[in-house]
C-alpha cells in the first residue's frame, strides 16, 4: 500500500488547516454561503436533506485495517455509528457537524486519509479494480498510476474549476470491474506488440441524464507519458467545455458533438507542444511509487486446499458463499473474498463501526490487513489463504454479513435517494431493501445466477442504474414516487447502455415488476445462459408483454 | 480599483475600456487596457498613440487569436466571470508558457482570496481586487502551501523534485513573483 | 415508513419555514418567536402567500446575519392543531430517514 513521505504529510496537514481556516471564516460570517459552498464542496462537505454530509476519498479503492478502524472511530464519534461506501469507492458520513469537520479531517490525516476533491468541479478520487494487484488476469497494478494521477489531480492549479467533475478510473485488467467506458476518462492498461505496457484512453463516458459510454481516444500511451497526455485533455477540456448549462457540461457531451476523432486532433496537438520531460515522472520516481504495491510476502502453499474442499462438501451454506463471493487469486492457494454490505433487508453500502473495527480485525488475522471497496459498495479482504475461508466466514456471520450475494440479485446497488440526498425524486434503498427480502431465498438466488440490479433515486444516476442488466431510477410524478425500469445494461468490458422497458412502477408495484422480469428470464433461458444473454437473445418484447400484460 | 502587484498593495495607472471612443480620449492621458475586439478593428490607431497598451481577454478568448501582437502588451488582464470559471488558468498557463508572454497578467473580476494560490501557480503576477481589505487576506493565502505536486510557475520546486532531491526547497514566494520558467 | 398519500393541496395551503443550521447541519423551523427550533410542532405557520412572505424575508435575515443556511417555505396542514409537513419531501426531512434499521434522528 501507498504510505505518506513527509511531503504528502504535510501537504495534507495543510490542506486541513486551509479548510479548517474556510470553516472559521464561514462561521464568523466573513464568508457567505454562497462564498463557502465551493469551498466546502472541494472539501467533499455537502448539506444533504437533514444535516451535513462528508465524503471522504478513498483512493482507488484500497484501505489499510488501521484506516478502516480510523474510519470506524470516525463514525462512533461524530456521526451516527455508521458509514456509507458508495460507487466511487468513497466513504459518506451522514450526520457530521460543521464543527467537527476540521476534527474529523486532521483525524483522517492521521491515517493518510483526506476529503480532497470529492466533490466539486475537480478532478475526483481516482478509481480503480478493487481486484488490482491480486486477480489473475492483471497485466499490472493500476494502483502505481493511480496514485499518481492522485497526486498530479491534487489541488491542480489549472483543473480546479472545469466546467463539470472529472471523473477518472483506471484498470490493469482486461477484465473491466472499474467500469472505465463510465468515466470521463478510462484508462485500460494492456501490452503493445513488443511486449511494453501501455493505455487504452478512453474518454467521456458518464451516467447521468445523458448516459453515454466512453469513446477510444487513444489505443495504445506509453505509460511514461500518462500525466502529460491527461494535461492535453483536459486543458483542451478546461478551455472548451461547455460551461452555459450543467447538464452540458461533461466531456462526454463534447465529445459527442465534436467526435471523438476532432477531439484527438485537439489533444494530440495540444500534446505534442508540451515539452518532453516536464511533468511526466521518471521511472525512479514511478518505481518508488510501484513498490509500495508489491505483492505482499505470500507463503508457498499447493494451490488445493482439502481443508476448503470439506468445508465446501460438508456445508452446503458456505459452499454457496464460496460459489459467489470468493475470487480467483493469482497466488497459488490464496483467494480473494468479497464482504457483501448486502443483507436480505439491509441498506446497500452501509457499515456499522463495529462492523468495520471487525472486519479490519478479520483483515489482519486472515489477510496482510489490506481491504479494498468496490463500485458495488461490497468490501474485499484481497489475500485470504484457501485454508481459512471458513473461519472467515463464520466471523463474517456473527457479523451479519456473511451474505452469499456477491453478482446475484440482492447486490443491489443503491444510492442514498430520498432518504438523504437533496437531489433526490424519489427514494432508492426502501425500494432495495423490498426487493432484496423478494429474493432471500438462497436456493432462487443461485438459480438465477449472474445479474446486477441497481437503483438511482434520480436521474443523476449515481448507482449507475444505465449499466446495470436491471436497472431501476426513481421518478417523481405530480408528488408520488415511480420507478423507471431499463434492461440491458451492462458494465463490464462488453459496457452497454439500457433501454427503458415501457411505462414506470409506483413504489408497491416494483418488487413484483423485478419478480416478472426475472420470471421471464427463468422461463426464456436457455442452458448456461446468464441474464444478459438470454435478455440479448430475445430482446424486450418477451419482457413486456408480461410486464403490461393487463393493460 | 486597489491592486497587488507582486505582493504589494500598489495604484492601478492602468484604464480599461472596450470602447474606442473611450480609448481615444483615454490612451493620450495614460496607460489604456482595450478588449480584443478594439485591438483587432483599431490596432493601427492604438499603436499610433505611443502609449502603454494592455490587452483584456475574456474567458474562452484563446491567446492564440493575439498571438503575434503579444509583446506589444505591457498588461494581459484575465477575466474571471465567476469564482467557478477557470478557464482563465489555461489562458494564462499558455501565456506563460506557450507564448512566453513576460509581461504583467492580471487577475480581474471575481478575485477571491481561495483562488490565489491556483492563479499565482498558473502565471498570474497581479490581481485586481474589489476592496483594498481583501489585500492582506489573499496575501496571506499564498503562505497555506508550502509545496504541490505539480511543476508549476510559482516558482517553487515540486514535490516529485524534492523527493528526488533534486529541487531547493525554497520558501513560499510572495504573492506575484515574477514566474521562473519551471514548467 | 409508508409515504403513500403526498399529494399538495395547490392553493392557500398554510406554509412554514425551515432551514438547516450552520452550525451542526440540523433540520431547523422558524418560530413565532423569530427563533428557531428542531421541531416542526413549534414553527411558526403562515395562513397565506402574503404572511409567507414576510416570514420567508423574515428568514433570509437570519441567513444573511450566518447561523442558519439555506431557509425556504414548504407547506404544512395542521392536524388536530399541530403542524405537519406535507410532501415526501418535507414528510421525510421532519421524521428522518425512512429506512429503518438503526439510524435514528440527530439528538
Ligand atoms: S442518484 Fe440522485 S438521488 Fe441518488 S444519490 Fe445521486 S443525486 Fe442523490
Amino acid at each position: 500500500m501507498y504510505r505518506y513521505d513527509e511531503f504528502d504529510h504535510a501537504f495534507v496537514a495543510e490542506r486541513v488547516a486551509q479548510f479548517s481556516g474556510q470553516v472559521a471564516r464561514r462561521v464568523s460570517g466573513e464568508l457567505s454561503e454562497d462564498e463557502f459552498k465551493p469551498l466546502r464542496l472541494m472539501n467533499g462537505l455537502y448539506l444533504q436533506l437533514h444535516a451535513y454530509m462528508l465524503r471522504v476519498a478513498i483512493p482507488y479503492g484500497t484501505l489499510a485495517s488501521h484506516q478502516l478502524r480510523k474510519l470506524a472511530h470516525i463514525a462512533r464519534t461524530y456521526d451516527h455509528g455508521y458509514g456509507h461506501f458508495t460507487t466511487r469507492q468513497n466513504i459518506q458520513y451522514n450526520w457530521p457537524k460543521l464543527e467537527d469537520v476540521p476534527k474529523i479531517l486532521a483525524e483522517l490525516a492521521e491515517v493518510e486519509m483526506h476529503a480532497i476533491q470529492t466533490s466539486g468541479n475537480c478532478i475526483r478520487n481516482i478509481t480503480a479494480d478493487p481486484l488490482a494487484g491480486v486477480a489473475a488476469d492483471e497485466v499490472d497494478d493500476p494502483r502505481t498510476y493511480a496514485e499518481i494521477i492522485r497526486q498530479w489531480s491534487t489541488l491542480h492549479p489549472e483543473f480546479s474549476f472545469l466546467p463539470r467533475k472529472f471523473k477518472i478510473a483506471v484498470t490493469g485488467a482486461p477484465s473491466d470491474r472499474a467500469v472505465t467506458r463510465g468515466h470521463d476518462i478510462g484508462l485500460r492498461m494492456h501490452r503493445n506488440a513488443d511486449g511494453e505496457p501501455g493505455f487504452e484512453v478512453m474518454v467521456g463516458g458518464g451516467q447521468g441524464r445523458t448516459p453515454i459510454l466512453a469513446k477510444t481516444l487513444r489505443d495504445f500511451l506509453p505509460v511514461d507519458q500518462m500525466l502529460s497526455y491527461l494535461e492535453a485533455i483536459l486543458r483542451v477540456y478546461n478551455q472548451l467545455g461547455r460551461r452555459d448549462n450543467i447538464y452540458k457540461a461533461r466531456l462526454k457531451i463534447m465529445v459527442e458533438s465534436l467526435g471523438v476523432e476532432a477531439l484527438a486532433e485537439l489533444v494530440e496537438a495540444e500534446w505534442a507542444q508540451i515539452p518532453d520531460g516536464t511533468l511526466d515522472l521518471p521511472i525512479e520516481e514511478r518505481q518508488r511509487i510501484a513498490a509500495y504495491f508489491a505483492p505482499p510476502s505470500y507463503v508457498d502453499l499447493p494451490d488445493e486446499s482439502s481443508a476448503l474442499d470439506g468445508a465446501i462438501a460438508a456445508d452446503a451454506s458456505f459452499a454457496a458463499w464460496v460459489e459467489s463471493n470468493v475470487h480467483e487469486h493469482k497466488q497459488p492457494g490464496y483467494a480473494i473474498a468479497t464482504i457483501s454490505t448486502k443483507p436480505h433487508g439491509g441498506i446497500p453500502g452501509d457499515a456499522s463501526a463495529e462492523q468495520m473495527e471487525a472486519i479490519a480485525d478479520l483483515a489482519e488475522q486472515y489477510g496482510f490487513g489490506e481491504i479494498r471497496i468496490s463500485h458495488k459498495q461490497n468490501l474485499i479482504l484481497p489475500d485470504i489463504q484457501k485454508t481459512d475461508l471458513f473461519a472467515l466466514w463464520q466471523a463474517l456471520g456473527i457479523l451479519g454479513m456473511s451474505a452469499a450475494n456477491a453478482g446475484r440479485i440482492s447486490d443491489i446497488i443503491a444510492c442514498p435517494g430520498l432518504d438523504y440526498c437533496n437531489l433526490a425524486n424519489a427514494r432508492s434503498i426502501p425500494i432495495a431493501q423490498r426487493i432484496s427480502e423478494r429474493f432471500s431465498d438462497l436456493a432462487r438466488e443461485r438459480e438465477i445466477g449472474d445479474i446486477s440490479l441497481n437503483i438511482s433515486g434520480c436521474i443523476n444516476a449515481c448507482a449507475h442504474h444505465h449499466v446495470a442488466n436491471i436497472g431501476v431510477l426513481g421518478v417523481d410524478k405530480k408528488g408520488t414516487e415511480y420507478y423507471q425500469v431499463t434492461l440491458g445494461g451492462v458494465s463490464n468490458e462488453n459496457a452497454a447502455i439500457g433501454s427503458i422497458i415501457g411505462p414506470a412502477f409506483d413504489e408497491w408495484q416494483i418488487a413484483d415488476a423485478i419478480e416478472t422480469i426475472v420470471d421471464v428470464y427463468l422461463q426464456q433461458r436457455e442452458v448456461g445462459e446468464k441474464f444478459i444473454q438470454t435478455y440479448q437473445r430475445i430482446g424486450p418484447q418477451p419482457f413486456k408483454e408480461k410486464l403490461y400484460a393487463s393493460d | 480599483m486597489p491592486l497587488i502587484k507582486h505582493g504589494r498593495l500598489v495604484e492601478d495607472r492602468w484604464h480599461e475600456t472596450d470602447d474606442f471612443a473611450e480609448v481615444q480620449t483615454l490612451a493620450p492621458l495614460g496607460p489604456v487596457i482595450v478588449s480584443l475586439d478594439v485591438w483587432r478593428q483599431h490596432k493601427d490607431a492604438i499603436l499610433a498613440f505611443d502609449g502603454p497598451i494592455g490587452l483584456r481577454l475574456a474567458p474562452g478568448q484563446t491567446p492564440d487569436l493575439a498571438a503575434a501582437d503579444l509583446h506589444r502588451f505591457e498588461v494581459i488582464a484575465l477575466e474571471f466571470a465567476t469564482f467557478t470559471d477557470g478557464r482563465a488558468y489555461s489562458q494564462a498557463r499558455l501565456l506563460r508558457q506557450r507564448h512566453g508572454y513576460k509581461g504583467e497578467l492580471r487577475a480581474v473580476g471575481e478575485v477571491l482570496r481561495d483562488q490565489l494560490t491556483f492563479m499565482l501557480r498558473c502565471g498570474f503576477d497581479s490581481f485586481s481586487l474589489a476592496t483594498a481589505q481583501q489585500a492582506q487576506a489573499l496575501l496571506e493565502a499564498v503562505e497555506e502551501f508550502a509545496h504541490w505536486y505539480q511543476p508549476a510557475l510559482d516558482g517553487r520546486a515540486t514535490i516529485p523534485a524534492l523527493r528526488r532531491g533534486s529541487g531547493e526547497k525554497s520558501s513560499p514566494v510572495a504573492a506575484g513573483c515574477a514566474a521562473t520558467w519551471a514548467y | 415508513m409508508s409515504i403513500r398519500t403526498s399529494r399538495i393541496p395547490a392553493e392557500n395551503t398554510a406554509q412554514a419555514i425551515t432551514a438547516n443550521r450552520l452550525s451542526d447541519g440540523s433540520v431547523i423551523y422558524l418560530t413565532a418567536k423569530d427563533n428557531w427550533s428542531e421541531r416542526i410542532e413549534d414553527c411558526q405557520s403562515a395562513p397565506d402567500p402574503q404572511a409567507a412572505k414576510v416570514l420567508l424575508h423574515q428568514a433570509q435575515r437570519h441567513a444573511a446575519n450566518g447561523h442558519v443556511v439555506g431557509p425556504y417555505l414548504f407547506k404544512i396542514e395542521h392536524e388536530n392543531g399541530t403542524p405537519v409537513a406535507l410532501g415526501r419531501r418535507e414528510i421525510i426531512r421532519t421524521r428522518g430517514p425512512s429506512v429503518g434499521t438503526d439510524l435514528k434522528r440527530p439528538i
